[in-house]
């Protein structure tokens, strides 16, 4: 039982993900409705890299909450995964 | 607050990034002195579950959304130096697999979000931390800690697209600090309440020092 906060934090993660991130605000966030309000929105319409799963839609989905789900569960695992790694590599060295 | 590609001068965005990194390497060296076998999971799981809470966006004023940037929330569970990591993995991978934030301006949100939010929050939440005793404390630091976190790390981000040329610090400043005083109330009621939850569940899971 003493560590099954670990299952319970990451659960707690991903049913959010999975069930409320379809409905998340579309708006644009502080920094964007600044940037179009401002009109310096277009300076950052350009990418240097291309994003396998580009604004959390996972491509090839046609129902737009399935995608969003999608790519947040994807992203919790693997953020997850990063942290925990990350974690281990300090305690080992 | 992600900063795209493009809002940044390349003497601002290569600026920060050499900075961040070496504000990334002394977090790496401080954290492995005072890592506990708990603090190994509880990367991953703050990790998660900021990653998770950021794609929630809340409506505030005007068609505008925002959403926890988690600073506080991770530094106040593995002390500045952890928490900073937290968010720089998670900022790590919302560029480089949900292109959200640029790869030129990684550095640059790195600073912001990590170094101002997580690291100078701490600051303020440890500052109240001490003056305020037991339990009250840490909840009355988490709120102040949060709120404030918001608006410095805006602040910032409007001071670097003023140096950046892209707005004028009369125009961007108050823009950014104006709007992110709502946000920051978003983020200080999700911080309290989880760190609330955390301090009833598992206290031992808060950062001592």
């Amino acid at each position: 039982m003493k560590k099954s906060w670990i299952i319970i934090g990451l659960f707690i993660s991903l049913l959010l993900v999975l069930f409320i991130s379809p409905f998340a605000s579309s708006s644009p966030d502080g920094l964007e409705r600044i940037a179009e309000d401002k009109g310096f929105l277009e300076k950052g319409e350009g990418h240097i890299i291309t994003s396998p799963i580009p604004d959390y839609v996972w491509p090839g989905i046609e129902d737009e909450g399935v995608a969003t789900s999608m790519a947040g569960v994807f992203g919790t695992l693997i953020t997850f995964g990063l942290g925990l790694g990350i974690g281990s590599i300090l305690k080992r060295r | 607050m992600h900063i795209p590609d493009g809002f940044l001068s390349p003497g601002v965005w290569s600026g920060l990034w050499v900075v961040s990194i070496a504000i990334l390497g002394f977090c790496l060296r401080k954290v492995k002195a005072v890592l506990q076998d708990k603090m190994i999971p509880l990367m991953g799981v703050a990790a998660a579950f900021i990653f998770a809470v950021q794609m929630l966006n809340f409506p505030v004023a005007g068609a505008t959304s925002g959403h926890l940037l988690g600073g506080v929330l991770a530094a106040i569970l593995l002390g500045p130096y952890g928490g900073a990591i937290v968010i720089a993995i998670v900022l790590i991978i919302q560029c480089l697999i949900f292109q959200d934030g640029g790869l030129t301006a990684l550095g640059a949100n790195i600073f912001n979000m990590s170094f101002i939010g997580a690291m100078g929050g701490y600051l303020v939440y440890h500052t109240i931390r001490r003056a305020v005793k037991g339990d009250r404390g840490i909840l009355v630091g988490a709120s102040f800690a949060a709120w404030f976190s918001v608006v410095a790390t805006s602040s910032i981000c409007a001071v670097e697209l003023a140096l950046s040329g892209t707005s004028p610090l009369k125009i961007a400043l108050p823009a950014m600090a104006g709007i992110h005083v709502l946000i920051g109330i978003g983020e200080t009621i999700i911080t309290v309440f989880v760190i609330g939850t955390v301090l009833k569940m598992r206290p031992d899971l808060i950062y001592k020092k």
